[in-house]
């Protein structure tokens, strides 16, 4: 078996007396598009959290090639090439679009004081930029360059997330439910944009509720429920797995399984 | 073209103003100079959503530091001050370690604390600070000559034009700063900063980069008043002065550069102009207060909202009456 890129080993969080997140596992494989799917609640988001080091777990590991970056902070996961997006578009909302993307460069190009007074940065400067405005390109934002991020559309909004994600040049992208106000053909189009993404070799792991999404994206798929692990498998593997149709029934649904 | 002739009068006004001024209007310049590079020091710190209440003291820090190694070393006086404001950097940097534990409310407060305990310092410490009546006979800068010009820093006229160049030049690093990718990403810090540690920024690192640089142009500020005055003492550097620094920057608006020193001209000219004229010094301390409520009430964004107003209706004005070109 081939060395996985990203591997979760019994990772636990407890908020209180609620375990959020309960002795999951799995392992996410180079270059793969990974879902990551449960009913509402059941720690997905949490778990997002504390691989990319927004939380401290309570117990359990998280290793990027075969190295620990449990526990560290968000940046320094960022720097070993895990970047996450947010469920909630969160985006520098004061700033226009091409200044998010902009940020997005920082560790590519970290910003030099001195450079900057000296007049030094003009290349690092040109390049981010470029690199910037090749982010939005990709995700179709280039024409909205100067609007503030606030008064973008939700769906534009997801895709800023994206996009200032993808200039910082990650191996790892973590997305949390990028269709979230997107209509069917936005979404439709942002699935070629991730097979574009793999292509490209980023790996991929997903958080999202719109089943046909990632039943027609995802190379492997993970399924929990109540903080656990349910099942794993391939989408058709898990389409038919009993547990799946248990959980997302047996909760009433909420969105369409 | 318009930006360069802009400049170019606005340095003529500036390089003119002492003229027409009296001996004691002249030192009211100098002290107001002094105090526009303070309030854009404080800007930078707020640039990442940090307010401390330490400023202050961090610019009392560079006043006694600039002075005991004039008087104690021998170092002349311009490097003392570059040491000074080195010094204020530096206590500012320790301090950012258990400052930026803390954030918004706590970080306020704590720096508050932090202030309170460097002052004490002072106050308690005859040797070599002086104690609660301070430092005293701080070493002057030294007259020179420049050819035709000859300064004699005594004179206010003389250190106005010194204060002047070295806050020009302050401002316009801090400027570049501002404006630079490392502007941007005290922006990022302080707008979101989960995002901005996604995408890899350290975000104390940053903030404490803010307050470092802030704290340093503080501490030039202490140095530049110290070396005019000839004294500097524990009461110089209060709570009083930081809620005056503070309403310059709440009353003229953080969004913009050129905010935070619209506040601090138009109350200083309030405060020595219109007070002293009618003979109310005393009530400086109520004028600020009851300025800062009806800023807070009726003027939220600011005096730079203002003057954004102004000129938009001015252009809008002049675009009406002009044919485009
Ligand atoms: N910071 C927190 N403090 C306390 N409880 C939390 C916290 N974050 C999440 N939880 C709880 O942990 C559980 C898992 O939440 P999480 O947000 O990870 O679910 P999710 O799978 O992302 O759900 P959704 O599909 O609705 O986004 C929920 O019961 C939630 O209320
Ligand atoms: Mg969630």
């Amino acid at each position: 078996m081939s060395r996985a890129l990203l591997e979760i080993d019994g990772l636990t969080m407890r908020f209180g007396g609620l375990m959020a997140v309960d002795g999951l596992s799995f392992r996410v494989e180079h270059g793969a598009i990974h879902g990551l799917i449960g009913p509402n609640g059941a720690g997905k988001t949490t778990t997002f959290n504390l691989i990319s080091g927004f939380y401290r777990p309570t117990g359990g590991a998280v290793r990027l090639r075969g190295e620990a970056i449990t526990g560290l902070p968000m940046f320094e996961v960022a720097r070993r090439g895990v970047v996450r997006t947010f469920q909630h578009a969160t985006l520098f909302a004061e700033m226009t679009v091409l200044e998010n993307a902009l940020v997005g460069t920082h560790m590519r190009f970290r910003p030099s004081i001195f450079a900057a007074l000296a007049g030094l940065d003009a290349g690092d400067r040109r390049a981010a930029r470029a690199r910037a405005e090749e982010a939005l390109d990709f995700f179709g934002l280039l024409g909205l360059a100067q609007t503030r991020a606030a008064d973008l559309p939700h769906g534009h909004q997801r895709a800023l997330g994206m996009a200032v994600a993808l200039a910082a040049g990650p191996d790892v992208m973590l997305l949390d439910e990028p269709f979230t106000g997107m209509n069917p053909e936005e979404t439709r189009r942002m699935m070629g944009l991730m097979r574009k993404l793999q292509a490209a070799g980023v790996t991929l792991l997903l958080v999202e509720h719109d089943m046909q999404a990632i039943m027609g994206l995802c190379d492997r798929i993970t399924c929990m429920s109540f903080g656990r692990l349910l099942a794993e498998g391939s989408p058709a593997e898990i389409r038919r797995h009993p547990a799946v149709i248990e959980a997302y029934l047996g909760t009433g649904g909420g969105h369409a399984a | 073209m318009r930006r360069a002739l802009f400049w170019l009068a606005l340095a003529a006004v500036l390089i003119a103003l002492p003229q027409g001024l009296s001996l004691s209007q002249q030192e009211m310049l100098v002290f107001l100079t002094i105090n526009i590079l303070l309030v854009a020091s404080y800007r930078l710190l707020t640039l990442t959503g940090e307010w401390s209440l330490a400023h202050v003291v961090i610019m009392g820090v560079g006043a006694y530091a600039s002075a005991l190694y004039a008087a104690h070393f021998a170092v002349p006086v311009p490097v003392s001050m570059l040491l000074g404001a080195a010094t204020a950097a530096g206590v500012a940097l320790l301090l950012s370690y258990p400052l930026f534990r803390m954030k918004g409310f706590y970080f306020l407060i704590g720096s508050f604390a932090a202030g309170e305990i460097i002052r004490l310092l002072w106050r308690r410490f005859r040797e070599p600070f002086g104690g609660p009546r301070g430092l005293t006979r701080i070493e002057p800068m030294p007259s020179f000559d420049l050819g035709v010009w000859h300064f004699d820093f005594f004179l206010p006229a003389s250190y106005y034009y010194l204060v002047l160049a070295v806050v020009a030049v302050s401002l316009w690093t801090l400027w570049r700063i501002e404006k630079s990718p490392v502007g941007l990403t005290f922006h990022a810090v302080h707008w979101q900063d989960s995002l901005a540690q996604a995408a890899g920024v350290n975000v104390r690192a940053w903030r404490t980069l803010a307050f470092v640089i802030a704290s340093g142009f503080a501490g030039l500020c202490g140095a530049l008043g110290a070396h005019y005055l000839g004294t500097a003492n524990p009461q110089a550097f209060g709570v009083e002065q930081m809620v005056f620094v503070l309403t310059w920057a709440i009353v003229g608006g953080t969004a913009t550069f050129h905010g935070p020193i619209l506040g601090c001209i138009a109350l200083t000219v309030l405060n020595d102009v219109v007070l002293r004229g009618l003979g109310l010094e005393q009530a400086r301390p109520m004028a600020y207060g009851l300025v800062l409520i009806l800023a807070v009430l009726f003027l939220p964004k600011g005096l730079e909202d203002l003057l954004a107003r102004a000129l938009r209706r001015l252009r809008g004005a002049g675009a009406r009456t002009e044919p485009a070109p």
